[in-house]
């Protein structure tokens, strides 16, 4: 894909991104423009590149090539993770991820937005704005009623809600989420896809997802990643008749 | 639900063990000096010297232990190199009392250690100028493990080592520290170490009474790097380093350097254990290079996991129990000795994930008709 | 054959001789062959020194074991007679007179008084003749070592009577060690010649043989006394020892690289051996096993007992002891992973300390069974020695062939995992259980394999140890932190990684040790690896891929 439409929205802006690992390309001249307060789905098939391209944004990884650009001219590939994620960047693995032996509360308490070093951490105390923020996203991922309970008591579906609303208090300004329905139920993917809707446009939301009902719910533009570069991009739909992306997820 | 004043009271709120272990201490600091010092030698109530040095003993790797459990309880950081930092402050320590020996050594060489005559040195060397001074050599006892692990634990944690491999190379760094010390040329006594002491501060370190005052300044040592660790890992800052311990990515991704948190509490830790060492030194007598053995420190964390990790109060219950059976073992049955050490490293991982503490715990939450988790149950009281 | 050759060397010799020598009796020269019992009897009874000459040189060219005896007792002078019946003997002195042995039959007579033997006599003309001649039957016995010694004590005193029973023997001798000492033995004595000419030559021919002796000679020619005058006077002869002492320095720093080079591969082998088998249990399987020094003690102890089982086969008992090795230790382990581990997979940190405390109770039990000191484990003659590559290289052979071992169980291994059915299977499990486990590989079997194979590695090493070291209670931990060292920087799951950071440590370690000596030699590698692992956490030759996560 060729970059046709750079504007100042832009919030991320990746051009001719490639990684290769012993030979093989895991990212290929990856491009990706995504606007400010825009929600992307980005589909593919196993090993197209999916992580790695969020590995490279979060700073996980670096390119070998190509460029990352965050918001209007930050350098994504000069920082680490701790840092990136300061700048205003979230992230959700495929996996979840809480911190299993704090309360939900105490997780949240570490994601919110604030000082980060370790000296504040020692001397730090709660707001009392942040605690009702804390409270509020407790709500919002519907887990109020467990404020006080262990993460690792939560169920698969939970934590992932949890994580998301660890992001959700981090308040970045893109949100990089990883298969967020995986191991839900139909009700529970619902939800999620309607509660990452509500909060597109105040951030800007990159979803990466196998499941097509999902995608479907999320109702927004589609990018089809095919070992490791763009193949395709425009609603599920249009997508979803395009016979090079029907080869590639049904040939073979 | 955060305590950012350090106020002993609201610290220890919720740790029962922890309120139990410092009545203790503050009691067997008082009380010993006097059952020692003040009750004639035939009262049963008396305690005899050779109890207050072997317990005073026990309480200097308690501390050790404690400085382990803070780095592996919380931060999931397995160092396998501890005795090294425990060494390093005991050998600070080590010369500030040879220089003390003045010229009662057997040479009696006003400037010159024993081992350095016997090795033909005409002046001392350069790094121990300073040790004649009570307050430097403190300074030294609390600095160079610090300026070690700052050095070590930077350059690791930030190449994100983490893991077994920590593990590995922080067993390499303490035995090439053994290879150092048994070198003569290193001018740390070599093989022999560094032996006998003659007095502290002017006050003989035969006397009944030095070694009481030591007993109880180890006692009261022990009490506030108790209080220290247990303020630390209340506070926020205790927060992330179980974060990094439970999900190292997850704690990076949400924005806080995790090498930064890890070389703070690397550091405070190798502090604690020089500390222990300086104490350790004058009470057993003699330093010398076995303490840097990777055996010895290995041993550290089995007290930790005997006793239970990730309580503080646990990895002080290990160091005691284990040392009393290594004491009574080694002397009734020696050749027993390294099989139950032995034993217990496999019995405690395999069978005592939470060691000694997390059976009371689960035999109290077992007479307890309350089902909720124990676990649970205090982290509401903290909150 | 070899007799035959002798009998011709010594003619020559004896021609030789006979010229340099004055006058003699032809008929009795050639005339007929005596028998020893006849040459004895006639030493007794002959008067003239020209007689005895004639008697000793025959009886250096005859063949009977009795002659050296003879020989060495008649320049000692303790070859005496019995007055009364002219019986030949040797005596022993005792305090209270002589003890006699017969020379022909080996019987021994008992004390007896001085009186009643006499010394057969010999002046300085025969201790010559009999030194030389005993020379020569030592430089032509049968045994090499004999052979050699001979010929080095002729090095130590150079004489120009010896040019000609050398240059004889130089002619029929076939060993190159025996040869060295010979040639330079004739060199040095040439060099100490009046005529420049042939100190030149003798200068050319040492400059073939190359050692440190010879270069020590050479130096010593170029030496001045305090007034200024060289050793050696002649200038041209000066100059090309110079010349030919340039070349052997040269040489000599040349050869003492390639010595570092064979130490430190043999180091290195000794650090693969160790390794490999950690690299199996830590590389494949990622458990962290720190009894693996004590399944190599396992398998130096079973080298131990094999050797007591069967006193008798000491040159084969490493051949068996290399499969009992193999099998004791393996079976230990199989029993450690079914009883320990196996409860810990995914817990590495946990694996760590149990495998310590297990290490514990073997170096205890070893302690228990076989005593707390160290055991002698006995080396083979053929595992001794060393092999003489040229004046300045000599290669022992226990680490030449420790070095071919360690290549052949490396080889073994890789072939096993890469060849083999199991092997297969232990890849397989080690790369995707779950998969693994649905195609009927029974993976728990697997597992246990793996580890028993990794620690019968480490018992064959334990065999090769046992040559090198002291085989005792804490010989497994002498190597356990080495062998970390090795996978952690070769890179974990890499054989050919294991095998390079083995090989480039033990080279590194020999080459750092000259200048720092042992110890510290050690310290500068352990910190060298400690920084290189921040470098490069996962080693030098890491896995790279997604699939390798923390």
């Amino acid at each position: 894909m060729t970059v046709s439409h750079i504007n100042d929205d832009a919030i991320l802006y990746v051009n001719g991104v490639s990684k290769s690992f012993d030979g093989f390309k895991a990212l290929n001249n990856l491009s990706l423009i995504l606007n400010k307060g825009e929600m992307r789905a980005i589909i593919g098939p196993n090993g197209a590149g999916k992580t790695t391209m969020m590995d490279v944004i979060t700073g996980k990884l670096r390119p070998d090539t190509g460029e990352v650009i965050f918001g209007d001219n930050i350098d994504l590939t000069k920082y680490d993770e701790a840092e990136i994620a300061n700048l205003g960047i979230g992230r959700k693995f495929q996996k979840p991820t809480v911190i299993e032996s704090l309360t939900l509360f105490e997780n949240l308490e570490l994601a919110i937005a604030g000082h980060r070093s370790v000296f504040q951490a020692l001397f730090h105390k709660l707001s009392g704005e942040q605690t009702d923020r804390i409270d509020e996203v407790l709500d919002l991922v519907a887990l109020p009623t467990r404020r006080n309970e262990l993460a690792g008591a939560l169920s698969h579906g939970q934590k992932q809600w949890l994580e998301i609303g660890m992001l959700l208090v981090q308040n970045p300004e893109l949100l990089l989420v990883d298969e967020p329905a995986a191991g839900m139920t139909d009700a529970e993917t619902e939800t999620t896809a309607e509660l990452l809707k509500s909060i597109t446009g105040k951030h800007s939301v990159v979803v990466v997802e196998h499941d097509m009902d999902f995608i479907k719910a999320l109702d927004t533009t589609v990018s089809v990643l095919h070992e490791g570069s763009t193949l395709a991009e425009g609603r599920l739909e249009d997508v979803q008749n395009n016979e090079r992306v029907i080869e590639v997820y049904l040939g073979r | 639900m955060t305590n950012t004043a350090f106020n002993p009271r609201s610290l220890l709120a919720s740790d029962v063990g922890g309120r139990r272990l410092l009545m203790v201490l503050l009691a067997i600091a008082i009380f010993v000096p006097i059952l020692n010092l003040a009750v004639p030698e035939s009262s049963v109530f008396h305690v005899s010297t050779y109890t207050v040095s072997l317990v005073g003993k026990y309480l200097c790797l308690a501390l050790l232990a404690l400085a382990v459990d803070l780095i592996w309880g919380y931060c999931g950081i397995l160092s396998l190199g501890h005795g090294a930092f425990f060494a390093l402050g005991g050998y600070a320590m080590g010369m500030y009392l040879m220089r003390q020996i003045g010229d009662r050594g057997v040479y009696g060489n006003p400037e010159l250690p024993d081992f350095m005559v016997f090795l033909n040195w005409q002046e001392l060397p350069w790094y121990w100028s300073g040790f004649e001074s009570f307050g430097f050599a403190m300074l030294m006892v609390l600095l160079v493990p610090g300026i070690l692990a700052f050095i070590f634990g930077l350059l690791a944690f930030r190449s994100r080592v983490t893991g077994v491999y920590f593990s590995i190379i922080s067993q390499a760094l303490t035995y090439a520290l053994l290879l150092a010390f048994f070198r003569n040329d290193m001018g740390f006594g070599g093989n022999n170490g560094l032996t006998d002491f003659k007095d502290i501060l002017g006050f003989s370190l035969q006397s009944d009474a030095t070694r009481a005052t030591l007993f109880s300044l180890t006692a009261i040592a022990l009490l506030l790097s108790y209080l220290l660790c247990r303020w630390i890992v209340d506070t926020k800052l205790g927060r992330v380093l179980i974060a990094i311990r439970d999900a190292e990515s997850r704690t990076r991704f949400t924005g806080y350097k995790v090498e930064y948190f890890k070389v703070f509490v690397f550091v405070l830790s190798a502090m604690i254990a020089g500390v222990a060492g300086a104490l350790y030194v004058p009470q057993v007598g003699i330093i010398n290079p076995g303490e840097f053995s990777p055996l010895n420190s290995i041993e550290i964390v089995v007290w930790v996991a005997i006793g239970g990790r990730g309580t503080l109060y646990g990895a002080v219950l290990g160091a005691l129990l284990v040392n009393y059976a290594k004491t009574y073992f080694t002397g009734a049955m020696p050749e027993v000795w390294l099989f139950m050490l032995g034993g217990l490293f496999v019995i405690s991982t395999i069978y005592l994930p939470k060691g000694v503490v997390g059976v009371f715990q689960k035999f109290k939450s077992k007479v307890a008709v309350e089902p909720d988790d124990p676990s649970i149950q205090s982290k509401e009281a903290a909150s | 054959m070899r007799y035959y050759l002798k009998t011709l060397a010594f003619m020559c010799l004896a021609l030789i001789g006979l010229c340099s020598q004055v006058s003699f009796s032809q008929e009795q020269n050639f005339a007929q062959t005596l028998t020893f019992d006849q040459i004895t009897e006639q030493l007794i009874t002959a008067k003239q020194t020209k007689q005895k000459t004639l008697l000793i040189e025959q009886l250096a060219a005859i063949d009977d074991e009795r002659k050296q005896l003879l020989l060495e007792d008649l320049q000692q002078g303790s070859f005496y007679y019995r007055k009364e019946d002219k019986r030949p003997v040797y005596i022993t002195r005792e305090e209270s007179g002589y003890a006699l042995t017969d020379v022909l039959s080996g019987e021994a007579y008992g004390v007896v008084k001085k009186t009643t033997v006499r010394k057969v006599s010999i002046n300085n003309t025969l201790r010559k003749q009999l030194r030389t001649v005993l020379a020569w039957v030592s430089l032509s016995d049968e045994d090499v070592d004999i052979r050699l010694g001979a010929a080095t004590e002729l090095l130590k005193s150079p004489d120009s009577a010896n040019i000609e029973l050398i240059k004889s023997v130089l002619a029929e001798e076939k060993n190159p060690a025996v040869k060295v000492v010979l040639q330079q033995t004739l060199a040095v004595i040439y060099l100490a010649s009046e005529v420049e000419s042939e100190r030149l030559v003798a200068i050319a021919d040492l400059e073939e043989i190359q050692n440190k002796e010879v270069m020590q000679i050479l130096a010593n020619m170029l030496e001045q006394n305090e007034a200024g005058e060289f050793s050696e006077p002649s200038e041209k002869v000066r100059a090309a020892a110079e010349s030919a002492l340039n070349g052997m320095r040269s040489e000599e720093k040349f050869y003492s690289v390639v010595e570092n080079l064979f130490f430190g591969l043999s180091l290195g082998s000794v650090l693969l051996l160790a390794a490999v088998g950690l690299a199996i249990t830590f590389g494949v399987m990622g458990v962290i096993n720190m009894a693996h020094g004590e399944m190599i003690m396992l398998g130096a102890y079973t080298t131990y007992v094999i050797q007591i089982l069967m006193p008798n086969y000491i040159e084969m008992s490493l051949l068996i002891a290399i499969p009992a090795a193999f099998l004791v230790s393996g079976m230990f382990g199989i029993i450690i992973e079914r009883t320990v581990i196996r409860h810990l997979y995914g817990r590495p940190l946990e694996t760590l300390l149990a495998t310590f405390g297990i290490s514990l109770v073997l170096q205890q039990m070893v302690r228990s069974v076989f005593s707390p000191l160290n055991k002698t484990v006995i080396t083979p003659e053929w595992m001794s020695g060393s092999m003489q590559i040229n004046g300045f290289l000599s290669l022992t052979n226990n680490r030449f062939y420790i070095i071919i071992f360690s290549l052949i169980v490396l080889l073994g291994l890789i072939f096993l995992l890469k060849k083999t059915f199991i092997g297969l299977q232990m890849r397989a499990v080690t790369q995707n259980r779950a998969m693994a486990n649905s195609m009927g590989i029974r993976s728990n079997w697997v597992d246990a394999l793996t580890f028993g194979l990794g620690s019968g590695i480490a018992g064959i090493a334990g065999v090769a140890l046992s040559q090198l070291t002291n085989v005792g209670p804490n010989l497994g931990q002498a190597y356990i932190i080495d062998s970390f060292m090795v996978v952690v920087f070769g890179g974990v799951g890499n054989l050919f990684g294991t095998f390079f950071a083995a090989m480039s440590l033990g080279v590194a370690n020999k080459f750092i040790e000259p200048m720092a000596g042992a110890v510290l030699g050690k310290i500068i590698v352990l910190v060298f690896i400690i920084l290189f692992i921040q470098w490069r956490p996962r080693g030098l030759f890491a896995l790279k891929g997604r699939f390798v996560e923390d």
